[in-house]
């Protein structure tokens, strides 16, 4: 147990050593950072100072250490556009993006399990429509939905707003526009994984024995299909936090996502280069917690001995 | 320890982003062998049903390079924001209607249609070239080169692909080549995964010791044993990679950090239109539906293609 979690740390180390790399390099893939800095008719010496400044005039891996420890000491340097540290900028935003991908996989979990449970049990009518409901939800451009959504529900009817943050009738369209994907992806898991445990040996026996059908769908199936639909969610957690990126711009959700599209446009390398990087350790801590439910959910991964 | 990693790294592996495992045959149990048949019809026909529709766009896409209701750029203020033909005020000549700039957005759509399949499946083709490459020598070769290549893997499977996406982009700069170079990048972890997985279960057949035996290079042994063999699941990947693709790129030109304007996109016409929704909603409502259609079509035909292959 504890050499696997030890592991899977070290993993998680890597993963954001590999980040850091990425968000560093990010500011040279746009050409010279200074550009951005200082106006169109600077002078050269001025351009001088400000790379002597930003220590832009020292080699790169010494520039990239000493990018390391300041991040390390939480400076992710300033902001071009609003003049003040970068972290603390993306760090008020960080609330709202996690409310947003958490309350969407309560709703993804409280649709998707039951939908896809149902369709494999049952199978019919229900199956069919289930699946056919599944994949036109995946296939559904976000940003789309959302425009429709504001239409019907904020133009049209005028029940929900149509931005911002701060009241629960704000949370319900970008909530259900962030979902739709991630509900159509897991009921299609959820409806394939029971689907196969349901044909396993051991269910056939459960019946044989004259266990009752309840039983054998909650203590021996869903125990069974655990495994790959805690994966996903674990998974679909970090893409709900990529993916607000979309809809939060589309619902005005001062969320990170809306703040990086934000800096983008402004091009306000500082505040992207924090944005990616806070959003990504995030997922690198959510991944670890999925692991350490696994090996809560199926004690053989402790042994490292899968079959 | 490494076979922890590596077994851990499969078991995680095939849901992500429904590519790989996502789509495997999904059918339930159907017990009887009327039963069989009839799901066995069925998916057949929604394959075909998806066919169809991506026929439909690809040639309504070849359509608009010769021909359009009107040319696609030209501007009239006179007839701006014109609504659909049914409704009052709509003229048949410009069937879906027009946007601000008066242009008719029946020829926008079917021009649309050029660049998102052209983003899809150059991607597909950028990022397939790349993954299965590195997938085929990996799962080949082995040892210190696989290490490497599948723990790139892990650490890019930890960061969402827009997010991703939009970064890089965001520093190179917006662009049609670029969003095709930047989706590849992103989806060849899925093919290299993928290929690496069936590379060594290829492997172990009798049929490559026997090539080998018979003196066969490994260049030769790759690419005329192996390669084959994973070719027909490859296939499904690649069909399902095309439609996330054409997704992906059109969220990037909506955010405007895709395809600049100038190169018509549903995504883009989306982003132009958004504003007018209590204008004009139809400006808003023709690219989503062209997105969704196609997006639909191509993954109806992917889950076929998995059901017949598996």
């Amino acid at each position: 147990m504890g050499g696997l979690l030890l592991q899977r740390v070290w993993q998680g180390v890597v993963v954001l050593f590999a980040v850091s790399l990425f968000s560093f390099v990010l500011i040279f893939l746009s050409g010279d950072p200074v550009a951005a800095l200082v106006p169109l008719n600077a002078r050269q010496e001025d351009i001088a100072n400000i790379r002597h400044q930003y220590n832009l005039d020292q080699p790169l891996p010494v520039q990239y250490l000493l990018f390391l420890g300041r991040a390390a000491r939480g400076d992710m340097g300033e902001s071009f556009r609003y003049r003040t540290p970068a972290l603390p900028l993306v760090l008020s935003r960080l609330p709202n993006t996690v409310l947003l991908a958490v309350v969407s996989l309560l709703l993804t979990a409280l649709v998707s399990l039951p939908l896809g449970i149902l369709a494999a049990r049952y199978g019919g009518p229900l199956d069919t429509l289930a699946s056919f409901l599944s994949l036109l939800a995946i296939s559904m451009p976000s940003f789309w939905l959302g425009v429709i959504f504001i239409i019907v529900f904020a133009g049209a009817l005028r029940w929900l707003p149509a931005s911002g943050a701060g009241t629960w009738k704000q949370l319900i369209l970008p909530t259900l526009t962030v979902s739709t994907f991630s509900i159509g992806l897991l009921t299609r898991l959820v409806r394939r994984s029971v689907g196969e445990t349901l044909r396993r040996e051991f269910v056939t026996v459960a019946r044989a024995k004259g266990l009752k059908e309840a039983h054998i769908l909650w203590g021996h199936v869903l125990r069974n299909s655990a495994i790959p639909i805690v994966t996903v969610m674990g998974l679909q957690f970090g893409a709900l936090l990529g993916g607000s990126v979309v809809v939060e711009t589309v619902f005005a959700w001062p969320g990170v996502g809306w703040l990086m599209i934000q800096a983008i446009e402004a091009r306000d390398l500082p505040v992207i280069r924090a944005a990616v990087l806070i959003l990504a350790v995030f997922i690198v801590v959510i991944n670890l917690l999925v692991d350490l439910i696994y090996t809560w959910l199926d004690p053989r991964i402790k042994l490292g001995a899968r079959p | 320890m490494n076979q922890v990693a590596l077994e851990r790294g499969r078991m995680k592996a095939p849901p992500l982003r429904g590519a790989g495992g996502g789509r495997r045959t999904e059918d339930g149990r159907p017990r009887t062998a009327l039963g069989r048949r009839l799901a066995a019809v069925r998916r057949r026909r929604s394959a075909v049903v998806g066919g169809v529709i991506v026929l439909l766009v690809l040639g309504t896409a070849l359509l608009s390079l010769v021909w359009t209701p009107h040319p696609y750029q030209e501007q009239d203020l006179g007839r701006a924001i014109l609504p659909p033909f049914w409704m009052p005020g709509g003229q048949t000549s410009f069937a879906l209607g027009t946007d601000l700039n008066g242009r008719d957005l029946l020829s926008r759509i079917m021009v649309g249609a050029q660049a998102s399949l052209f983003v899809g499946i150059a991607s597909v083709l950028v990022g397939g070239a790349l993954g299965v490459t590195l997938g085929l020598l990996a799962g080949y070769f082995g040892g210190w080169f696989e290490s490497l290549v599948m723990r790139l893997v892990d650490v890019q499977l930890s960061m969402p692909g827009v997010l991703l996406a939009i970064a890089i982009l965001a520093a190179i700069g917006k662009g049609l080549l670029n969003v095709v170079l930047v989706l590849g990048i992103v989806s060849w972890v899925q093919y290299a995964r993928f290929v690496r997985g069936s590379t060594l279960a290829v492997k172990g057949q009798e049929y490559v010791a026997a090539a080998r035996a018979v003196g066969a290079t490994h260049s030769r042994i790759v690419w005329r044993h192996v390669f084959p063999n994973i070719l027909p699941p490859l296939l499904t990947v690649s069909t399902i990679n095309v439609s996330s693709n054409i997704l992906a790129e059109s969220a990037l030109s909506y955010l405007g950090v895709g395809v600049p304007l100038s190169t018509v996109t549903w995504g883009g016409m989306l982003n132009e239109g958004k504003n007018l929704f209590e204008l004009a909603w139809w400006n808003a409502a023709w690219p989503g539906l062209a997105i969704l259609l196609i997006v639909f079509g191509i993954n109806l035909l992917g889950d076929g293609l998995n059901d017949a292959s598996s």
